[in-house]
């Protein structure tokens, strides 16, 4: 089906875009929701571990939405692979490919790269500090800072909320930081 | 808890906004099965992230080294969207589809903007992901990434734990 090879290819930014700007005016209309999604974890320590802390002492069953929301976002995941694979192998900037095999990283294929993201990596000290440090600073940030891509740099910045602003300055700076700065060092570690 | 006053619908909301964008505003009550509509455009939302490769470690890395406009793109036309799309329900008072007026709560300015930004982004050019497309890709089969995800949600109780301690 020619339909299917169409939308099997990658999309370009200005179609992926605009629909994920839609996802704002969907919520708010569907049912007055905010969009966001790093609140999602939120939810998940107030029902399985609040531990008594105020934080976390909340009704979080008004927010259950939330959480389908991105059960969804994981069974979206699932059905794009299955339905939809990418016939041709991943494009990617000859400058990163060259920078990544300097480091013996050349298993190039799918959305992450399996020498530093898979099952066997986790043990090293490279996949320790890439997966669990790294998800870590994600968590705790992204809830310092009171939301995280979507809730500041699309909600926020729709709505013309300058805290939204400085944040997503801020996730800017962090990344650029550690993207050129501190993270050949971690690859280095093999 | 049969009919909670409005004063404690007030409470909770205001605890539910604490360091959040992203809330429930709506007051109206429905069974369960109402949330289906949120996993549809869930769905929808992860087919966009896998498609257009937003979850891809490699895009993220190309975006934080300038070797690429995609990402640049994405955020910028998503936020052009969003943007036109707010003025549009502010300006025509667009109601939900239960007839509920729709509303916006401003966020207060905190260093917590600041300082939590600065972990965040640099823990989204680690794991090349923020928290949507995590869930993304655990979807798409990378199952380790649980781990990652794992790990976030620890962060986010860890950042419950110490928070009145942090500077805000």
């Amino acid at each position: 089906m020619k339909i299917i090879e169409w939308l099997s290819q990658p999309w370009p930014w200005y179609v992926a875009g605009p629909l994920i700007g839609l996802t704002v005016p969907t919520l708010l209309i569907i049912g007055n929701k905010s969009f966001g999604i790093s609140s999602s974890m939120r939810h998940i320590c107030a029902a399985c571990m609040p531990a008594n802390i105020k934080f976390f002492k909340y009704d979080w069953k008004k927010e259950i939405w939330n959480l389908f929301f991105v059960g969804g976002i994981g069974l979206g995941g699932f059905l794009a692979m299955l339905l939809l694979p990418n016939p041709h192998p991943i494009q990617i900037d000859s400058r990163l490919s060259a920078q990544l095999a300097s480091y013996g990283i050349t298993e190039i294929s799918g959305l992450v790269p399996q020498d530093l993201f898979s099952w066997e990596q986790l043990f090293s000290l490279r996949g320790l500090l890439m997966m669990v440090a790294g998800g870590f600073l994600v968590g705790f940030g992204t809830r310092y800072a009171g939301g995280c891509t979507s809730g500041h740099a699309i909600m926020g910045l729709s709505t013309l909320q300058w805290p939204s602003l400085v944040a997503t300055i801020s996730f800017m700076a962090g990344g650029f930081l550690m993207a050129n700065l501190i993270l050949p060092h971690l690859l280095k570690l093999g | 808890m049969q009919n909670p006053s409005v004063s404690d619908f007030e409470k909770d909301l205001a605890l539910r906004e604490q360091d959040a964008i992203c809330v429930n505003e709506s007051k109206l009550e429905h069974r369960w099965y109402h949330n289906l509509k949120y996993v549809v455009v869930g769905l929808l939302f992860g087919i966009v992230f896998i498609k257009a490769e937003i979850v891809s470690w490699y895009r993220i890395q190309e975006m934080f080294r300038l070797q690429s406009f995609h990402m640049y793109g994405v955020i910028g036309s998503a936020v052009a969207v969003g943007l036109i799309s707010v003025l549009l329900i502010r300006r025509f008072n667009i109601r939900t589809i239960y007839g509920e007026k729709i509303v916006f709560h401003p966020k207060e300015f905190n260093k917590g903007n600041v300082i939590g930004g600065l972990m965040f982004g640099l823990g989204w050019a680690i794991t090349g992901a923020c928290p949507g497309p995590l869930f993304a890709q655990i979807g798409s089969g990378a199952t380790v990434i649980a781990v990652t995800l794992l790990s976030a949600i620890a962060g986010t109780w860890t950042y419950g734990y110490f928070r009145d301690k942090l500077p805000h």
